[in-house]
This record gives structure tokens, sequence and C-alpha cells, in this order.
């Protein structure tokens, strides 16, 4: 492998935003082949918005204890300051926040929003590319529907980041996408700058239920076709490696498939497997290990609380349900301190919502399995269960230098909650995303009506 | 008293005569010191809740308490009559996706006829999951056919079927929305006329059994079986039990029901906001979804403060949920409609005794009142929060145990590895 390769860091990819997959190490204006050329870069602009303070608020930043009559100061996108005296810059949005409470803006890992929009009709069920059990070719942001009336909802909800996947019908189904939940009029105008992409792959019952007898059709035959895929991945890589270290004569032929499975295997795109049950993870594992990558986040892991130990020496975080479980076989073990036992074993929880209901409330699911944890006399605390859906999550997606805590120098992805966001009753009243007013409650010029809402209903986000 | 009221026609009157309960031990509990909330009157500070042989038979503030009594300290706790979820499938299914598990569905889109109570099962796994959260009686229903058949009331602890079986045919379940398309062959109008043909057949059928019986008369649109079901539903003896979400399907509901003697009750509507002071003059009450809100062509008005608008404008509102995580999350449906606008008074009552009503078992349940079964929980705080837990579930007097398949495996893999 040539050194450049090894020097090609996550601080190098976040720099060169939605830019060429990296098998090109500097896009040339001249690319001489499409894989040098910009790849769906994103647009995505910051809007700018004036300073806001937030004063005498209940902070709890996913980076340490929960602050008490703490002020937070977000200036040009970022958390400039968070302490206890802290001044408004002049013409600042001075917010009270007595009584009220201020986390990090939510982060979804798992969301199919645009891809299987809402209404949900079969025109625009695009999250699964049900034609080839390994689909690495395609990308989930070339589905995603901007305008999907799902967006405004989640808005609502204090997420202000998501990961939208395609599903599950795949050994291996594309790559995701990591966007930001602003209006926009193309995809391109989401894409959360500099994000690495994820690969999502599917263990289980869903892959090996779709393709009948042409296969796989059993959990022996998916372990087969991950396997077959990254062979043909370390080949195409050694390939475009060879030439890259000595470009001459005609360039490899580019393969969509195996470029996407050759990032996995250098470690520049992140995998996201959909796994529910503990024994189909640890083989997960192995097959990583066979191949020499990691995992990232294992998904819908109902069982991850039967090996939350081997999770946590793995390196790999679990995006869990807080409660989901008997819909099918796979996830008949499900229990409620999942997260809980996760946490006391030292690994990476995550509240995922996979949900167009579940994405809205991140805060009530984290609440219950805290509960659930608490309960059941486990070590968890309102500090953890906050990381579960913000700081966590920011590390699955390789954003946790950038976003996911309150911290001076991060992005101001930040919600002001009506009460304690682990009460049912608690309400999102204002979402800044990277510093924007995304949504406010109390304030319909800040709450986003889609194209698709426009002359039919506004979004049903309550009071 | 375990015979149920399964024979056809019999009505609500002798299915209340034959509710069947858990054979209760003789024994006398005392509930005392807690924030009392019959639902049927005001709160009660320091109040008691006596109970005896399963039933309730005091409550009140000045209790004299036998000295035999259990008595429960429940100072700083609050007592509610236990949840009546309105619609889950506890006791028919135990794995959606698994066909083996699941005893909600027959062939045929009009099947009246079919009474769930007969698939019960005692060991399901789920029903512990759902009792420990304050769950304690269910109206367990019919899958989706457009004329699907007939609910039952559950209470949710017993080892045999009979005693989780409380009342059997306690409500017929009909599809109207996109169902009634499927049914009408494309176009809701017809499923509509569909039904209402199959109504008024039911009318004709009691009205001329002889003729029927000799053919003499115009064929009708059911076989007798199913009209024969049929016929509590049009005395006004059993609620129709009518899934709807959009504003037009339920108007269509309540038209069908305002020139006959039907009892209806709504489930889902999602858009009854827009109708709420129809849905109140008609006197229906209504299961709202608190979860409810993303849009699809059938409920493009679907809002989180659905069950708060319908309750101003004088609805009888219930509660429901339809989250994967199970009938557990009943109580916090209730929260969430709480915080969406819904006093929470309201909401209590729309999880206990606005469900008894509507499915007409408040001569039973969803009160603390002397007479009542003893189903009777003990919260730590507000049951709404998920803060909160339920630390005391009695079921028709009986005690709910601590356990469910899933606690037995958070204790298997507390340790890891486990043992």
């Amino acid at each position: 492998m040539p050194r450049w390769y090894a020097l090609l860091g996550a601080g190098l990819l976040a720099a060169c935003a939605g830019q060429p997959a990296p098998t090109s190490p500097t896009p040339k204006a001249e690319a001489a082949t499409s894989v040098d050329r910009a790849q769906y870069a994103s647009t995505y602009v910051r809007r700018p918005f004036r300073p806001v303070l937030i004063r005498n608020a209940t902070v709890l930043t996913a980076a340490g204890p929960e602050l008490r009559n703490a002020s937070v100061l977000l200036e040009d996108g970022k958390v400039a300051a968070i302490g206890t005296s802290l001044a408004a810059p002049e013409g600042a949005m001075v917010v009270d926040g007595t009584g009220k409470f201020v986390t990090p803006g939510l982060i979804d890992t798992h969301s199919h929003l645009g891809v299987y929009a809402a209404p949900g009709t079969f025109a625009e069920s695009d999250g699964n590319e049900a034609t080839n059990p390994v689909t690495a070719e395609v990308w989930a942001e070339h589905s995603i529907w901007p305008q999907d009336p799902q967006i405004p909802l989640a808005m609502a909800g204090g997420v202000t980041v998501i990961q939208v996947l395609p599903g599950s019908a795949n050994l291996i189904g594309g790559r995701s996408a990591v966007i930001r939940l602003v209006p926009a009029r193309t995809v391109q105008e989401m894409k959360y700058p500099g994000a690495r992409y994820g690969l999502k792959m599917a263990c289980g019952e869903n892959p090996k239920r779709v393709y009948g007898s042409r296969g796989p059709s059993t959990r022996m035959g998916n372990m087969a076709g991950y396997r077959a895929a990254f062979i043909g991945a370390e080949e195409y890589r050694a390939k475009w490696d060879k030439w890259r270290a000595d470009p001459k004569g005609t360039p490899p032929e580019r393969n969509l498939r195996l470029e996407t499975l050759a990032g996995v295997l250098r470690g520049e795109i992140l995998v996201q497997n959909h796994c529910y049950r503990a024994d189909e993870m640890a083989q997960m594992l192995d097959l990583a290990r066979e191949f020499g990558f990691t995992i990232r986040s294992f998904h819908h892991a109902v069982e991850a609380y039967k090996i939350a130990d081997l999770l946590a020496k793995a390196g790999t975080a679990a995006s869990v349900w807080a409660d989901w479980w008997g819909f099918k076989m796979e996830s008949y073990d499900g229990v409620p301190q999942n997260a809980a036992l996760l946490q006391q074993a030292g690994a990476r929880p995550i509240i995922h919502s996979d949900d167009e209901g579940g994405i809205q409330r991140l805060n009530q699911e984290a609440a219950k399995a805290l509960h659930a944890g608490l309960q059941a006399g486990l070590p968890v605390t309102r500090e953890d269960a906050i990381r579960w859906i913000t700081a966590n999550p920011a590390w699955a997606l390789g954003l946790e230098s950038e976003t996911g805590t309150l911290e001076a120098g991060k992005k101001a992805d930040v919600v002001v909650w009506s009460a304690d966001p682990f009460s049912v009753y608690a309400k999102a009243e204002l979402v800044f995303n990277e510093g924007w007013l995304a949504f406010d409650r109390n304030d319909p010029a800040h709450q986003l009506r889609t194209d698709f809402n426009l002359g039919q209903a506004a979004p049903g986000v309550g009071r | 008293m375990n015979r149920t009221g399964l024979i056809p026609g019999a009505g609500v009157v002798l299915a209340a005569l034959c509710l069947a309960t858990a054979p209760a031990r003789a024994q006398t509990i005392a509930l005392t010191g807690g924030t009392v909330h019959p639902v049927s009157g005001a709160p009660i500070e320091n109040g008691t809740v006596l109970i005896r042989d399963g039933r309730i038979v005091a409550v009140g503030r000045d209790i004299s308490i036998p000295a035999d009594a259990r008595r429960v300290d429940a100072r700083g706790k609050v007592v509610t009559p236990g949840f009546i979820h309105p619609s889950s499938n506890l006791g028919l299914l135990e794995v959606e996706s698994i066909d083996a598990t699941n005893e909600t569905d027959v062939q045929g889109d009009v099947t009246p006829a079919f009474d769930v109570s007969g698939g019960i099962n005692p060991d399901n796994v789920r029903i512990p999951v759902a009792r420990l959260e304050g769950v304690t009686s269910t109206i367990a229903l019919p899958g989706g056919g457009f004329v699907a058949g007939q609910a039952a009331w559950l209470g949710l602890l017993g080892d045999r079927r009979e005693d989780l079986l409380r009342r059997a045919g306690v409500a017929t379940m009909a599809n109207l929305g996109p169902s009634a398309k499927g049914a009408g062959a494309g176009a809701r109008a017809r499923g509509l006329a569909r039904l209402e043909r199959l109504l008024d057949d039911a009318v004709e059928y009691e009205r001329r059994r002889a003729d029927f019986r000799r053919n003499a008369i115009q064929p009708l649109s059911a076989p007798a079986e199913e009209l024969e079901a049929l016929l509590p539903v049009i005395r006004g003896e059993r609620p129709l039990y009518v899934a709807v979400n959009s504003e037009r399907d339920i108007r269509n509901a309540l038209r069908l029901a305002a020139g006959r003697k039907l009892r209806l009750v709504l489930l889902g509507a999602a858009e009854g906001w827009k109708v709420a002071p129809e849905i109140a003059g008609a006197g229906v009450p209504v299961v709202v979804n608190a979860f409810q809100n993303v849009p699809r062509f059938d409920n493009l008005g679907a809002r989180w403060d659905n069950a708060a608008l319908l309750a101003e404008g004088g609805a009888a509102i219930v509660l429901t949920e339809g989250e994967t995580g199970g009938p557990r999350n009943l109580r916090w449906a209730a929260g969430h409609a709480v915080r969406n606008g819904l006093p929470w008074a309201r909401a209590l009552e729309a999880v206990t005794l606005a469900p008894a009503r509507a499915f007409g078992v408040a001569d039973a349940a969803g009160s603390l009142e002397p007479g009542k079964l003893a189903d009777v929980v003990v919260w730590s705080g507000d049951p709404f929060e998920y803060s909160t837990r339920a630390e005391l579930v009695l079921i028709g007097g009986r005690e709910v145990p601590r356990t469910s398949r899933q606690s037995e495996l958070l204790e298997r893999y507390r340790r890891l590895p486990p043992e």
C-alpha cells in the first residue's frame, strides 16, 4: 500500500467534503477519469443567524456533568461559550432558559427519511434496491426526496443530523447519506460537508428472505455472500492501488460496487450493520477481522446486551431501540435494559429510530431506556443517556469532533427543551442547526412546511 | 361463571351476567395512604382502597381496615385503576411475522362470526411485559378483514383461557378505511354500500328468519351464520368498532350509524379533529393513537394534538398506541397526549373508564368503585412518566408477578459472560 494512503486520515477526508471517493488523492480540474471528478458534492451552506444567548438553563452537554443555571452562547454557527455569566453580544437573540433544558441537537444513526418518504406510496419507495443481494454500488442520496413531509416532523423533535440508510433487503445495501435537516431543494444542499459515507449491511432474516431459491436463503448463505463480495473488493483495491502508485496507461475499469467495498477496506467508509442476534454480530466481527476493517455500529442490535463485552472490546457501537421486540424471531429476545446493559459493559449504546414516529421522540425513547436501566438497578446516568442520542451517534457517523456535544468550538446544533428532555411532557421549543433557527415551536415562520405540505395539511407536530 | 357470551344473539345483557373472573383467593388487601384516582370521582389524598376476594369493596379516606387485611403502604404513591388497552392483540399473537403464533386473522373479508376468544393463549409471552407497565386488561382484536370479527375483553392474568376471558363479543370490528376500497372492488363508496347492505340484510334476516330458512326471500349478502353474528350489532347491543382515519371515512361511518341503531366506536380517527363536533354530537367514543402524525393519503391531517382537539370538541376520548415495543407503551401514549394538550385527568380517564364505557364493561372495570373488579395499580409517581414504576399491579385482586421472559433474559445477562 502506498504510504500516502496511510496518511489519508479522517481529517483530510473531512476537508474534502463530498469530494471524490478517496481512491483519488488530489482531484484535478482536468481529471482523466470520472473517479477523479467531484462525486455529487455537498452544496450545503450554513445559514446565517444572529448570535444566540440561552440564559439560566439546565444544560446537558453530553460531554460532562449536567450544568445548572448555565448559559450557552452560539455565534457564527458554533458553540462560542458555556458558562454562568455570559454577556449577550449586540443583536443577539436572548432566550430565557429558566426552567428549560438545553441539549445538543439529536442525531439519528438510522433513518429512512427521504428514501421511504411519506405519504408512503410505492412511487416513493426508494430504499431497497432489491434486485441483487449485493448492491454496494447504490447510494442512498440518489433516492432521497428533500420534500419528504417527515422532515419537518423530525426537525420539531430536535433532530439536526441523520444518517439515511438503504433498507435491509440486501446483504450489502449501499452507501448511506449523512444529512442536515434543513429546508432544501436538492439533497446536495443537505449533505453534511465532509461526513464519511456509511455502508449498509444486513444480517439475518431480511436478506435471506428476499431472494428465495436464487439465494442467499440461509444465514450461512448470507456469510458466504459478504465474503465473496469482499474478496472481490480486495482484488479491486489492489488493482487500483497499483495503478495509483504508477499511473501509466489505461486506469483499471471503474466498478462502483467494488469501489465502495474497497472504501470500506481502506477504512474510509464506515460499516453500519443491521444485525439483531448476538451470535450473528459475533460472526460479523469475525468477518471484519478476516478482511481487515471495523464495523462502526451495529443497528437494530436487539441482542447486543448478550455480547456487550465483545462489542466494548471491538470498539463497535450498538444502535438499538428502547424496547422494540417480538415482531420477528430475531427480535424475540429484546429487553428494555439493552442500552443500559451496554453502558454497564463500557460499550457505546445509541438509541436510533428506523421509524418516522420514533425519530420525533428520540428523547422519550432514551428516557424509556434510561429508566428501564435505573429501575433494574443498572449503573446508568442522565449524562450517559443524553449521549445515547447525541455524542454516541455523532461518533458512529465519524462526526464526533464536530457535533454531538455542547463544547466551545463545536457546531451550534442545539435544542432548547420546555422541560427535562427525559420527561414525557418535554417539547423541543427551539432547534438550532449549525446556529440557524431551524424550528421555533411558538413561531410558524420558523416551522418548515415542505412543498408536499402546501395546500394539504401542516406538519402535525403538536403543541 | 365460566360461560361467556358466546351464544349468538344473546346480547350484552347475557354477556354482562356471564362475567368470568380469575378465581380470586379469599384475600383482603388494603392500599393505604396513597393519592387515589378513582377516575369516577375526584382524587383522594391519603386515601385507602380496600379489596376483598378480587373486588373493590371500599374507596375513600376513612375506611376501616379488617385485621386480617394485607396492608400495602402507598404513602407518596399514586393509585389508579388498571389501564385498559383498547386495541391490542395480547393473548392472540406472539411474534408478528410468524403465522403459527397468530390467531387474529381468518380468510375472507366478511367474517363477523369469527370470535377471537377461542384462540386465547394464557401463556402468551407478551402479556407479562404489558401488565408490568400497568395494563391490566385489553380489548383483543381480530385482524384486518373488512368486517373482521368479534373482539374480546381479557383480564391479563390467569393460567387458563377461562381465567383471561372476561367477555367475548365486546365489539365487532370493521375496517372502513383503505380496506373498504378493497372490499368495494376499488372504490370505498362501494365498500361502504356493501357494509350497509350487510347490516340491512341482518335486519331483514332477523325479521324474516322463517322465510330465510324456507328460501322464501331474496338471497342475502352473507350466510346465516355471519348475519346471526351481526344481530347484536344491529340491535345496538354490541359496538361496531370501526377503523377509520380520514375525515371522509369518519363522516361515512357516522352516516352509516345515523339511520340505524348502531353503537359506534371509532378506532384511529387521525383526522377526527376536523369532525370533532359531529363525533361528539353523535356520542361516539374515539380511540386515538396518541403517537400518530405521519401523513398518508388516508390521513394527511394527522396531528399529535388530535386527542386534545377531539376532547375540546366534546368527544369521548380513549387512548391507544401502536408501538413496536408493544402495549406496554400505553401509559406513555397517555403522557404524550398530555404533552400535546389533553388535560391530565382526561388522559387518565382515556386509559381507564373511557375504554370501559366504550366497550360496555364499565360495570366491571375502569374505575375504583365498590363492586368492580380489583384491577388496581400502585405507581411510584405520575403513571405517565418514564421515571415512574408500576410498583404493584393487581388484576382481579391478584398480584401480578414481577417476572416476564424479558426479566429472565435480563437476569441471565446482567453479568457477562452469563453463568
